[in-house]
């Protein structure tokens, strides 16, 4: 199993899964989705569910263009509750102003993770007639987030006063959408504009996946960024065909609709969950992972069985860690 | 449509027509700044987006990038980004959000390694000022409004500059 080298400075310097990761050790993320109505109750369930199962959560904003309560407050509530959160920021539903602001609230409540992506377009949530923002796009997300932190300015140029704020900065990629050879490009891009970590779309297709990563691993961007494997379990056949044909950039093939169909509901959960445990297990054994992001495909339960079922739980103490070595940004 | 992707396609005139563009463009700055930026930009503005939407389907954003993305506006992506594509792109390299259509960074991808900027796709695009909608993309240009980085830095980043060298020739094939 290898791990990346500790890429940059000092940064993030409260966040838990950077230590865990420039200390070299294998990381698990997982993703919590916060509530649909205004009950903190679920919020708390899913804290307790969850605790102890991976070394950060990320937390996700508006997911698939339908309304949840909004990822800072949630991450709030599970930055209090002692879990580490990834507040996740899309550049679907504010401009440039609606970020930065959240992001000196994150800095404000001590957040140490963001996660900085496009987003889903609104046609595919439940509020399609709505105005879409993409104001900036997710590199340039990155880039503001990274000149805050390392130059302490706004986006436009003006100094940020007393403090700049510490994140870990975080991206996605998804090796499984076209124009193929430029994925890894499209990475270094991100790399460029401020990524220290990156979770990836949902692995099925590993033939794929292995392809992008030996590319990766080529240009030598596995040492400039921890990549976080994304895998997720699948509950059912139903849900299995549906992302295959209707979840944009997800690439779910045959072998798994046929594994799963003729089987009773409680076996294709099963079934899901050894699919999903086969798939990490060998994204473990290939070089450049730095760790797993285990999404919970509209099952929040599946995550902590994945975890336990792969070995991965409880997660270790992290041991001292090492100074982080210094290692060009 | 057809004849539209057909030039795209085959960028060479189209690459010609840029460099002279580009030459006469700084030619005639001193002109420009004389005129004022917002009366050259109105003169100008009709010119430019008649030739731009038939041959490029210009979305008039006012600080064209076209031959940095393969001679393909990237603003007809329904997300308007500069630095695509995103995740959701359809296994046959369609867009997700209009099935129907290519999308267009699949497509500029494509069509930047015919022509001479082909490294200008590891180019860092900076956000959008949309205070120059509308506004003749030749004329920010010329007077350097368009393309102006954002933040602290003032010069645009690559993402060769996190490469080994030569790897961005080894991946064109």
């Amino acid at each position: 199993m290898t791990t990346a080298v500790p890429p940059a400075k000092l940064t993030g310097q409260n966040s838990t899964l950077a230590k865990v990761l420039r200390a070299g050790q294998f990381a698990v993320c997982a993703e919590v989705s916060p509530p649909v109505g205004p009950n903190p109750e679920a919020v708390k369930k899913h804290i307790d569910m969850l605790r102890g199962y991976a070394d950060a959560f990320n937390v996700t904003d508006n997911q698939s263009a339908m309304v949840h309560m909004s990822s800072l407050s949630v991450s709030i509530m599970l930055q209090q509750a002692g879990l580490q959160p990834v507040v996740q920021l899309t550049c679907r539903d504010r401009n440039r102003l609606g970020l930065q602001a959240d992001l000196l609230g994150a800095a404000a409540f001590g957040i140490p993770n963001v996660l900085a992506l496009s987003g889903d377009h609104p046609i595919w949530g439940d509020h399609p007639q709505c105005k879409s923002v993409y104001d900036i796009d997710s590199i340039n997300l990155l880039r503001m987030i990274r000149m805050m932190r390392d130059n302490q300015v706004f986006e436009n140029g003006k100094p940020i006063p007393k403090r700049a704020p510490d994140f870990f900065i975080g991206a996605v990629e998804n090796p499984f959408a076209p124009p193929y050879a430029y994925r890894p490009f499209r990475l270094a891009k991100k790399i460029a504009a401020g990524a220290q970590f990156i979770q990836t779309q949902l692995i099925y297709n590993m033939p794929r996946f292995r392809e992008f990563m030996a590319r990766v691993v080529d240009l030598g961007l596995h040492e400039k960024v921890f990549i976080l494997a994304g895998v997720g379990p699948i509950r059912s056949l139903k849900g299995a065909e549906y992302m295959a044909r209707e979840v944009a950039g997800n690439d779910v093939p045959d072998w798994i609709l046929q594994k799963m169909s003729g089987l009773s509901k409680e076996d294709q959960a099963k079934c899901g969950l050894d699919i999903c445990c086969e798939i990490a297990n060998e994204v473990r054994g290939i070089e450049g992972v730095a760790g797993l992001h285990v999404m919970a495909v509209s099952w929040p339960e599946g995550v902590p069985k994945v975890v336990e079922q792969l070995g991965l739980y409880p997660r270790p103490a992290l041991e001292a860690a090492p100074a982080a070595q210094a290692v060009p940004a | 449509m057809s004849l539209r992707s057909y030039w795209q396609d085959h960028p060479a005139p189209l690459v010609w027509a840029w460099k002279a563009t580009e030459a006469a463009l700084v030619f005639v700055k001193p002109l420009f700044e004389r005129v004022g930026f917002e009366r050259s930009s109105a003169i100008v503005h009709p010119v430019e987006e008649l030739g731009k939407q038939i041959l490029f389907n210009c979305q008039g954003c006012g600080q064209c990038v076209l031959h940095y993305t393969g001679m393909t506006c990237p603003m007809n992506c329904p997300k308007n980004l500069r630095n695509g594509p995103c995740g959701g792109v359809r296994l046959n390299g369609h867009c997700e959000v209009k099935p129907e259509m290519d999308c267009v960074w699949v497509k500029g991808y494509e069509r930047v390694q015919k022509t001479p900027y082909a490294h200008e796709f590891f180019r860092l695009n900076p956000p959008v000022d949309w205070r120059l909608e509308g506004k003749a993309s030749w004329v920010t240009f010329s007077l350097g409004k368009d393309q102006v980085t954002t933040g602290s830095e003032t010069k645009v980043r690559y993402a060769t500059e996190v490469l080994p060298a030569g790897a961005t020739e080894r991946g064109q094939k």
